[in-house]
């Protein structure tokens, strides 16, 4: 697939730098695709069994959905998200580890190019990540699918989001545990506390007031949103809060990319 | 005249307070054959780096082929192949992929017919489907060679591109070099290895503590800095050291000298003063006397 892909690009006239690192970034995860695509799905499927067996006769949201069937887009958002967080950010730091990061930065190509490859190879793995998931869930839930078109939105912009998020943190650590903090202290428990595993409004008012701090909670919801047609808040008001922190972090990752901020000394 | 291969104008470069690079002035012609030497860390890889763009110069300006490194970054790239001294891979890629690979950056779409000339050059056609991971250390090396001629830059830079390698490679590489070289390529080199910067470059810059301490052609470093050696061995050695030679860890007499000329005098009167000779030996003079010469000065 990658092969037939690349000619396709080649073919709709895109600068033959950000094409060839673009294939070159999609190449990467799809030759591990066991671990970069299949082991993340196989993730997302235990947890999804292991919640519907303990929750769902008990726990109803929306008034008569089905915990599980509320579950699997939280699900499916969750692991694209750090997919892409995941795709972007272990690229960078293995590169700049091995040192052959140079092999992307003697070429002459712009630091324009280098974002927008890296982001959407990223937005990719996460896209195919999320598809996996909701196809394995698709037989064990009866999922609707109310208003596609937020899903598309959402899944794009909120993989975009975490790419770009996975560039600053490449570019930024040093080593790998720095890499691993990132993910644990910051990725890991905004994605826990946004709303994958619950109704925020099932939450105490404080705490309803704290999750609308966190950028996930609307990508999640607005995701959500797609599915079922409700949400906690208003999907408008969703796909602008994510705009707006991914407008903020492009802006701030293309500045340092164009300064060459730890890339070039 | 044409335009210079690389220009180097005042460049300098800081890390805090320390001076990697103290002011650079070089200019490289087209179609040299150029050295740079100095000892590990006189700044020879960061005056690449800077060349190269993977560094910015905290002042001055670098430009190939006219091209300024930073202002006019695409062109100046264009037209430059550099050869790392780490010996860096994707470990995702097989070689061919790695050189297909590096062409796209390039812009360079169907390159095959050049990748399998470079393959066939650098003895790396078998390996062409191999996994970068699995080549051996000088097979590595030698795809770093060819990546960094994927798009037929006319000024190519090896930085130490055979430490750490086997006899048979390094003359292989050296014959491809000069190739290149022959076909017009102007070639910029750091190496350890003072013989082979001595039989390979026309001109040498010698590099201490980030400052240029020798620029000359090779020839005239050599007659400059150094002075050939005659060397005695002697019954009684101790009348050669009374008159200012040197004894060397084999056991002989060592004396400096520049003219011929000096030699007669001096051997008619270790004769009349019965040192008797036993043996004697011409030593030319070789780059590594400039080398330790220039850097102790
Ligand atoms: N990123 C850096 N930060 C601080 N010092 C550096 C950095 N890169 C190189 N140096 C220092 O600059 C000096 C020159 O290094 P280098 O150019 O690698 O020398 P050479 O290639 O001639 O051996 C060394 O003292 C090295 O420690
Ligand atoms: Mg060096």
């Amino acid at each position: 697939m990658p092969e037939s892909f690349a000619r396709w690009l080649a073919n709709a006239g895109i600068s033959a730098g950000f094409r060839t690192l673009f294939y070159k970034e999609v190449l990467r995860f799809w030759k591990v695709s066991f671990q970069t695509l299949a082991a993340p799905i196989l993730n997302a499927l235990l947890f999804l069994l292991i919640f519907s067996h303990v929750l769902d006769r008990h726990v109803t949201v929306y008034g008569d959905i089905a915990y599980t069937t509320f579950l699997v887009p939280g699900l499916v958002m969750m692991s694209l998200l750090q997919n892409a967080f995941a795709n972007s950010s272990s690229s960078l730091i293995q590169s700049k580890i091995t040192g052959n990061i140079i092999f992307v930065l003697l070429p002459p190509l712009s630091y324009r190019s280098f974002y927008a490859a890296y982001t959407l190879a990223a937005v990719l793995r996460g896209l195919f990540v999320g598809l996996g998931v909701w196809l394995v869930a698709l037989p064990l839930v009866d999922l609707p699918l109310a208003q596609p078109i937020w899903i598309l939105a959402f899944a794009v912009l909120g993989g975009a989001l975490l790419a770009t998020f996975g560039i600053l943190a490449g570019i930024w650590a040093d080593k790998f545990d720095q890499l691993g903090a990132f993910q644990n202290f910051l990725i890991m428990p905004l994605t826990m506390l946004s709303g994958v595993f619950y109704s925020i409004h099932s939450l105490p008012p404080l705490w309803q007031q704290i999750s609308r701090a966190n950028p996930f909670f609307f990508m999640i919801d607005g995701f959500r949103h797609g599915f079922f047609g409700q949400s906690d808040v208003s999907p408008w008001l969703s796909l602008g809060v994510v705009s707006a922190c991914f407008a903020m972090f492009a802006i701030l990752t293309l500045a340092l990319l164009a300064r060459g901020y730890k890339l070039r000394g | 005249m044409p335009v210079p291969a690389i220009r180097i104008d005042a460049v300098t470069k800081s890390y805090g307070s320390f001076m990697a690079l103290a002011g650079i002035d070089l200019e490289i012609a087209q179609g040299e054959f150029f050295g740079l030497l100095g000892p590990n860390g006189a700044g020879k890889t960061t005056l690449i780096s800077t060349l190269a763009g993977l560094t910015r110069p905290t002042s001055g300006k670098l430009f190939v082929m006219g091209c300024d490194v930073v202002g006019d970054y695409r062109e100046a790239r264009r037209r430059l192949g550099v050869v790392p001294q780490e010996l860096v891979f994707d470990p995702f890629f097989t070689v061919r992929e790695m050189l297909r690979i590096q062409s796209g950056y390039f812009g360079i779409r169907g390159n095959d017919d050049w990748i399998d000339e470079i393959l066939a050059r650098l003895d790396l056609a078998a390996k062409a489907d191999t996994n970068m991971r699995v080549l051996s250390g000088g097979m590595k090396r030698r795809v770093l060679v060819a990546q960094a001629l994927v798009h037929r830059p006319p000024v190519i830079v090896l930085d130490e591109p055979t430490a750490g390698v086997d006899v048979e490679l390094r003359q292989g590489l050296w014959h491809f070099v000069k190739k290149l070289n022959a076909d017009g390529h102007t070639i910029v080199l750091t190496t350890h290895y003072l013989e082979e910067a001595e039989t390979l470059c026309g001109r040498i810059a010698m590099l201490k503590a980030g400052q240029i301490v020798a620029l000359d052609s090779t020839a005239n470093l050599l007659k400059r800095f150094s002075r050939r050696a005659l060397r005695l061995r002697l019954a009684r050695p101790e009348l050669a050291l009374a008159r200012g030679g040197v004894a060397n860890d084999a056991g002989w007499v060592e004396f400096g000298f520049e003219s011929a000329t000096e030699i007669e005098p001096l051997l008619a009167g270790l004769r009349l003063a019965g040192a008797g000779l036993e043996d004697i030996q011409l030593g030319e003079p070789d780059l590594e006397q400039v080398f330790v010469g220039v850097m102790n000065a």
